[in-house]
Parts: structure tokens; C-alpha cells; sequence
């Protein structure tokens, strides 16, 4: 079985944004609406002060609330593990948005452009009138991953079948890659690094890994 | 530990959300209090006809919310887990026997109604519970209080209704008293469970509600009630705002539960990354 899952090493992530204007550009998404964000994070206090920058989104989880409690079937979880939503299944309840833990999900009602009422070239050239009234999230760049994996390619390590966020990344913080497959670049990174992922207390079982140290040299 | 940034409001779900939870357990309520009655109860009809029109509006209003209006038949599509479709289904169910009663003047059908409008509120109270985005919402009590909320509105409205028209007798205060308690102690036990998941700005926001329906949708109402048996001369007005007043005691708490007081869970980082390492 193929999971896949994106891996944000902590260590390495500079909260440049890159991966939130790459998410933005090749899914097209609104003002407001991001799918990959990166969280800027203070902690502790003066003089131990530190900042962390978190990406977050869809966490893809195993058993994702989501779905659950969708009312029109339209969020599915593909064998794949990935989490999708039919938007043309979806009633826009947003139920899935409270449901979710992770602020994942967005609705946008009306059309809204990045300057001023009307579109500029490259926003009505992608205009889908289909993506508002309903809810939208990450989908893992779930297309480029299907034609990747069609012409041969390995999500993760080609950049034509790896999602738009991981390619864009500066630093090497975001990887991708099926955590089902013990040889892949991702279960490498999780066997030689210590991680944990957003609220797990939860049991949504998130496909969203952050590494935050390496493994003591016996254990890993 | 946690470092995340600071839970805050969901927008998802606004005021017509609240009020298909406020007007839907108030009809479920309502139904319910002329079934326990149904008995001594004259002009049963209107009390049917009230309970379903206020069930009514509210899917009105939630209907009014979504973004898709003209798909609103795809919530019947996922029985399977969503109580939200749940909802749906038992509400369709319940119109049914409502209008069959109404229109046939069989008044079982009207009680087998009300019988369903017990599992109309439970779906209500499921839908938060499912929400796990919303610690104040997935905590496993709010179904108990939910559904207890409801029978006490609907009780009140009953009551202050069949004062009102001069025809309140002991079984709607008897339960109306039991729903008011019941809802006392269902709020009870949902704050005191809350205190150790919802955020404080949450239970900031809910505990001032708390307080009024404590006091003014419990106690004052319950005195009230007595009262007016008491003092036959006020049963009436007592009555009706015994009533009324732990009506407006739910109403105002479910609103602020859905509005003010449903705070995500922000994100929090148990380990920190320890830089250099790699």
C-alpha cells in the first residue's frame, strides 16, 4: 500500500513563504486562502526567545474528522491516503471546516481578486466558478502526483510528481513521498530524525510529519 | 506544552447555524411537552403546527447559510456517519408524521412526531459533538446539555403558550420543572468537563450565558412556577414568564455556544526544533 505523506523539518524551515506563493500559484487559490501556510511562531520569553516557523494545511489524516461528518459524501479519502473533496458533490455546510483540527479547510462565497473588483490576466485565465460556495483545502497537488506516477516518475524525488509546496522549498524543509515504503526519502527522514505531528491526541492520524531533532546516535 | 498561536473564533458558522439549533430544539422541545400532556392538552394541532414550524425555520435558516443552495439535496447522501444527514432524515421523518396528524387529526401520530423529535435534538447535539475542530463543541457532554436544553425551551414555551391561552395545567408545569433541572444539571456537567479542554477565552465567553441560564432560566422560572400554584390569581402571568424566561436562557446560551464561544484548538508544538542537529 502507497501512503503518502509530507514530512516539514523544523530545523530547516525559514518562513520565506515560498512554498505558500507556490501553493497559490499553481492551484489558483483566492486572496485569503491558503492552503500551505506558514506559521511564525514566538516562544518563551525575553532573553529565551525563540521563533519557529511551522507550515501547516490539510494534514491528509487517516482518519480524517472531515469526512466524517460531511454530509454530501463529497470529502473522500483516496486509498492513496490522500483527502479530496468533489466540488460538485460539495453543498458548502462547512461542516468539514469546524470539523477539522487544523484550519485546513476554507469556503469562499463570493469571487474576490488579488487588486481590486475585476481579475487580472492570470486570474481570469484560471477563473473556476466551481471552487466558491464550497469548502477547499491542500490536495497534495493530488493531479500532479496522478500524472507523475503515470509517466513512470516517483512523487518526492521527481519534481514534475511532487507537490508544488515541496519543490518551491529553499531549504530542503518540505519533503513528500509514500511513508508506506521503507526505502523512501521520507521513511529515511522519519527513522534518522525524532518527529511528532499535530495533535495526535486527537487519532486523526495526520500524514504531516515535523522533524525537530535527530535520533541519539544508538536509537537510530 | 504548547506554543502554538492562540485559538481563535471559527467563522464557518455564523447566527442562521445558531438559530437551526436554538428554533430546532425549541420545536423538538415543544412537541415534546404537549406529547407528555397530550392528554389534558385542548387544541393539540397548534402546539404540532408551532413545534414543527420552529423546527422549521431553523433548517431555514441553515439552509440559507450553505454555499450551494441548490444542492441542498446532497445532504441526505451520508447517513453512514454524518449527523448532519442524520438530522436531515429524521426531520423528514418527523414532518411526515406531523403533517399526517395534522391533516388525519390522529393524535398518535402527533405523539409517535414528538417521540421523534427527541432524536432531532440528539442529532443537533451529535453535530457539535462531532465537530473536533471546536474543543467547546467536541467535549461528549454538550450532547446531554443539547438535547436537555431543548425539552427545558420547549417546555417553557409550552408553558408560557398554554398560560397564555388559560389552559397551563400540572402536567406542563411538572414537566417543565423536570426539563429545567434537567438542563440545569446537563449545563452543569458539560462546564465542569469543559474546564479542562475549552479555552479560557472560551469559557469566558460561555460562563456569563451560564450564569443567566443558571439564574434567570433556572431558579427565577422554578420560583416562579411555584408561585403560581401557590397564588391561583398569578398562575397566569407566573406562567408565562417562567416560561418565557427559560426560553430566552437557552436561546441566548446556544447562541453564544455557536458564536462566541467556539474557539479552535490553534496549533501547538510539543518539541522544538533543536537547530544545528542536521
Amino acid at each position: 500500500m502507497t501512503r503518502w505523506a509530507m514530512i516539514a523539518d523544523l530545523r530547516r524551515c525559514v518562513g520565506c513563504q515560498t512554498c505558500t506563493a507556490a501553493c497559490k500559484h499553481t492551484n489558483a487559490t483566492p486572496p485569503e486562502v491558503q492552503w500551505r501556510r506558514v506559521l511564525d511562531m514566538e516562544v518563551g520569553e525575553y532573553p529565551e526567545v525563540q521563533r519557529v516557523f511551522v507550515p501547516v494545511g490539510c494534514m491528509h489524516c487517516a482518519d480524517p474528522p472531515c469526512m466524517h461528518v460531511c454530509p454530501s459524501t463529497a470529502t473522500k479519502k483516496r486509498a492513496d491516503g490522500i483527502v479530496t473533496i468533489d466540488y460538485d458533490l460539495c453543498i458548502g455546510c462547512a461542516y468539514c471546516a469546524v470539523a477539522c483540527p487544523y484550519q485546513a479547510r476554507y469556503k469562499t462565497d463570493e469571487p474576490s481578486f488579488a487588486y481590486g473588483e475585476g481579475p487580472i490576466q492570470s486570474e481570469a485565465a484560471r477563473f473556476d466558478a466551481g471552487r466558491y460556495g464550497v469548502a477547499t483545502k491542500c490536495t497534495f497537488c493530488s493531479d500532479r502526483v496522478d500524472a507523475g506516477l503515470e509517466q513512470g516518475l516517483t512523487p518526492g524525488i521527481d519534481p514534475e510528481a511532487t507537490p508544488a509546496c515541496v519543490n518551491s522549498c529553499i531549504a530542503k524543509a518540505l519533503h513528500f513521498g509514500d511513508v508506506e515504503n521503507p526505502d523512501s526519502n521520507v521513511s529515511h527522514l522519519l527513522a534518522e530524525n525524532q518527529f511528532f505531528r499535530m495533535h495526535e491526541e486527537l487519532g486523526t492520524d495526520p500524514g504531516f510529519y515535523y522533524l525537530w531533532d535527530k535520533k541519539a546516535e544508538s536509537a537510530a | 506544552m504548547s506554543f502554538g498561536p492562540k485559538p481563535w473564533q471559527q467563522l464557518h458558522w455564523d447566527e442562521r447555524a445558531a438559530a437551526n439549533f436554538i428554533l430546532g430544539g425549541t420545536g423538538a422541545g415543544l412537541l415534546v411537552a404537549w406529547a407528555v400532556s397530550a392528554a389534558v392538552t385542548p387544541v393539540w394541532q397548534a402546539y404540532v403546527l408551532a413545534g414543527m414550524a420552529c423546527i422549521g425555520l431553523g433548517l431555514g435558516a441553515v439552509w440559507l447559510e450553505i454555499g450551494r443552495k441548490l444542492r441542498a439535496i446532497h445532504v441526505f447522501f451520508h447517513p453512514q456517519t454524518s449527523w448532519m444527514t442524520r438530522e436531515a432524515m429524521v426531520a423528514v421523518v418527523l414532518f411526515g408524521l406531523g403533517l399526517a396528524a395534522l391533516v388525519s387529526g390522529w393524535r398518535a401520530l402527533g405523539l409517535a412526531a414528538a417521540l421523534v423529535a427527541i432524536g432531532f435534538v440528539y442529532c443537533q447535539g451529535r453535530i457539535l459533538h462531532a465537530s473536533k475542530g471546536i474543543p467547546a463543541w467536541r467535549e461528549p457532554a454538550v450532547t446531554a446539555f443539547i438535547v436537555t436544553t431543548g425539552l427545558a425551551e420547549g417546555a417553557g414555551a409550552f408553558l408560557a403558550a398554554s398560560a397564555f391561552a388559560g389552559s397551563a395545567h400540572r402536567a406542563g408545569l411538572a414537566f417543565f420543572a423536570l426539563a429545567v433541572i434537567a438542563r440545569a444539571l446537563g449545563w452543569s456537567r458539560y462546564r465542569a468537563r469543559l474546564a479542562h479542554g475549552a479555552s479560557r477565552r472560551a469559557l469566558d465567553a460561555l460562563d456569563p450565558a451560564g450564569r443567566i441560564l443558571m439564574q434567570l432560566g433556572t431558579i427565577v422560572p422554578l420560583v416562579l412556577a411555584v408561585a403560581g400554584l401557590a397564588f391561583g390569581q398569578y398562575a397566569a402571568p407566573a406562567g408565562i414568564f417562567a416560561g418565557l424566561l427559560a426560553l430566552g436562557a437557552g436561546w441566548y446560551l446556544k447562541f453564544v455556544l455557536v458564536t462566541r464561544a467556539a474557539f479552535n484548538q490553534g496549533f501547538a508544538l510539543p518539541k522544538l526544533p533543536v537547530r544545528g542537529s542536521r
